[in-house]
């Protein structure tokens, strides 16, 4: 069941998306131990921030939707966090994936400056955050100029550390901000972060979050999510850890099939528990054995129109 | 488990001291002993509250901040919205039941003491608080058929001292199969080690601070170094917030 990402061998193509979990190297550990193929760590920034006020996360009928809004410690000390999920990760071979945001262009390349002290595996460059605009303007995923600057910020001082990209679903063209953040130096493309919603609650006559809007994930995104990774698996050649509404092993699979080489797991965990790991790894292999097929690298863009 | 709010009205609202009420709400809930709720008031905030009375459905309000007070000011026909129940509550495990409760950790043991006492179980409790007008429910369990001791930090009522005196002291006289537990991090702490060395399964109910109360935001973790018994990266919202520990499988 392994995956190669960027030369960063997976035991398998399951990898805990960022946001779940948050960064408690014990929590990472945990995963991990439930059967991740590498974790993604939360986001951090430049600076502490505490979020958004709750309510921050409620499940609904097709899927789930959050407002966290970024909470983390700051990068400095987000780096001992990493370098201690590192050291329990390490014996398990489980890749780390750091994952990093900020407001601007350079505070980017900062952070980036700062976090590679953490040795992380892979740097993961939220630029598709879909509920702080307040504070941070439109993401930078709206625009490949943006998109791309922001990769170049990283891309100077991650050294020789992959770095993978986020990128946003409401986009008119996702195909050609990949292209963009690819001819930028990207390594890999994560897709897609949670999709901008909102819920309401009529009795109340509220939205539900305390900031009004929040990214929409579970069985809802799923679709949405296999259009964007589709289109980028035809824009470009890097792998792509697809994410977003993946609940089964099924669903695992129809990612692969539209061109993820490795899947991310978020939601699920809300629905199944952290056993999800574990579950959807032997329905994928149920299916795999069921078709016939010798290795789930198989499986990879199958679905794609040629 | 439920994730997603739903209306529901006050029905009575009783205070019990200055800084704490019984809020009971229309009709029942279908949650097990020690499961949780978030409450939320729009444009005000959403907190976890425990299940202090399972039919009808009530929740016990200490005011230790602007949320708490404000549910403080609900009165009879208003709205609360609620989500859940979630996580995992007490399993009412052998005959012999001891139950311990710090403070306001008293109200998620008082559903699990009628159940027990439904089923004719003997139950002691022992509660514990700063002075006699922070004992809460203690008339509640009496009216339930248990047995109650008390301990207080002043000696204002019960015991003088810590409430895990009256619960060492207990453990001398009596064999309880399972001890129960919920209060602040210290007292489970050091219940923890009580458990330990008396060889004795136990049930605590840990406090966390919570955000999405749905098991993925991670920030309720609890820490290994409250109890070396937790498994590793322990949430309370979602594994929790009661912790099972049994020294043998369950007969």
């Amino acid at each position: 069941m392994s995956v190669n990402l960027e030369n960063i061998l997976l035991n398998n193509p399951l990898v805990l998306a960022s946001g779940v979990m948050g960064t408690s190297p014990t929590l990472l550990h945990r995963i991990a131990l439930a059967g991740a193929g590498a974790v993604t760590a939360k986001s951090c920034g430049p600076d502490q921030r505490n979020g958004h006020p709750n309510p921050v996360m409620v499940a609904w009928e097709h899927g789930l939707i959050n407002a966290i809004g970024l909470t983390n410690p700051g990068v400095e000390e987000e780096i001992p966090l990493l370098k201690e999920a590192r050291k329990k990760l390490t014996p398990h071979k489980i890749p780390l994936i750091a994952s990093i945001f900020a407001g601007t262009v350079d505070a980017y390349g900062l952070v980036t400056k700062a976090i590679v002290a953490a040795e992380p595996d892979m740097i993961e460059v939220n630029i598709s955050c879909p509920n702080v605009q307040d504070d941070f303007g439109l993401p930078f995923a709206a625009d490949r100029h943006s998109a791309a600057d922001v990769t170049r910020a990283v891309k100077q001082f991650a050294g020789k550390i992959p770095i993978t990209v986020k990128l946003a679903p409401n986009v008119p063209d996702i195909g050609r901000i990949a292209q963009a953040v690819v001819e930028a130096g990207a390594n890999a493309i994560t897709a897609i972060n949670t999709m901008p919603g909102m819920i309401i609650d009529v009795d109340a006559s509220q939205p539900v979050l305390f900031n009004s809007s929040g990214g929409i994930s579970g069985p809802a995104l799923k679709p949405i999510a296999l259009h964007c990774i589709a289109e980028i698996a035809r824009a470009v050649d890097v792998p792509i850890i697809g994410t977003g509404g993946v609940i089964t092993g099924r669903d695992a699979i129809e990612m692969m099939m539209a061109g993820a080489t490795a899947v991310g797991i978020g939601s699920a965990l809300w629905y199944r528990g952290p056993e999800a790991f574990k579950l959807i790894l032997s329905e994928m292999i149920k299916y795999l054995e069921k078709n016939k097929y010798r290795s789930v690298r198989e499986i990879i863009g199958k679905a794609l129109i040629k | 488990m439920k994730g997603g709010f739903e209306i529901r009205r006050v029905q009575n609202t009783y205070r019990i001291n200055q800084t704490t009420s019984w809020i009971s709400l229309e009709g029942s809930i279908n949650a097990q002993p020690g499961q949780f709720v978030m409450v939320w008031l729009p444009e005000i905030g959403e907190k976890p509250f425990s299940i202090a009375s399972i039919e009808p459905f009530c929740i016990l309000i200490v005011a230790v901040g602007p949320f708490s007070n404000e549910l403080q000011r609900l009165s009879s026909g208003d709205p609360i919205w609620i989500k859940g129940p979630l996580g995992h509550g007490f399993e009412i495990d052998g005959e012999h039941m001891i139950l311990v409760g710090g403070g306001y950790g008293s109200a998620p043991l008082l559903p699990l003491a009628k159940a027990a006492r439904a089923k004719d179980l003997e139950v002691l409790v022992c509660l514990g608080a700063q002075n006699s007008a922070s004992i809460l429910l203690q008339d509640a369990f009496e009216k339930s058929g248990c047995r109650v001791m008390v301990a207080t930090d002043d000696g204002s009522r019960g015991k003088k001292g810590l409430v895990t005196l009256i619960v060492e002291q207990a453990l001398q006289e009596t064999i309880f199969d399972t001890l129960y537990a919920c209060g602040p991090v210290g007292m489970l702490k050091a219940l923890a080690k009580i458990c330990f060395q008396h060889h004795l399964d136990y049930q605590l109910s840990w406090e966390a601070h919570m955000r999405c109360g749905l098991g993925l935001c991670g920030s309720c973790e609890v820490s290994q170094s409250f109890d070396p018994s937790l498994p590793v990266g322990w949430l309370a919202c979602y594994d929790g917030p009661v912790f099972k520990h049994r020294w043998h499988p369950k007969r």
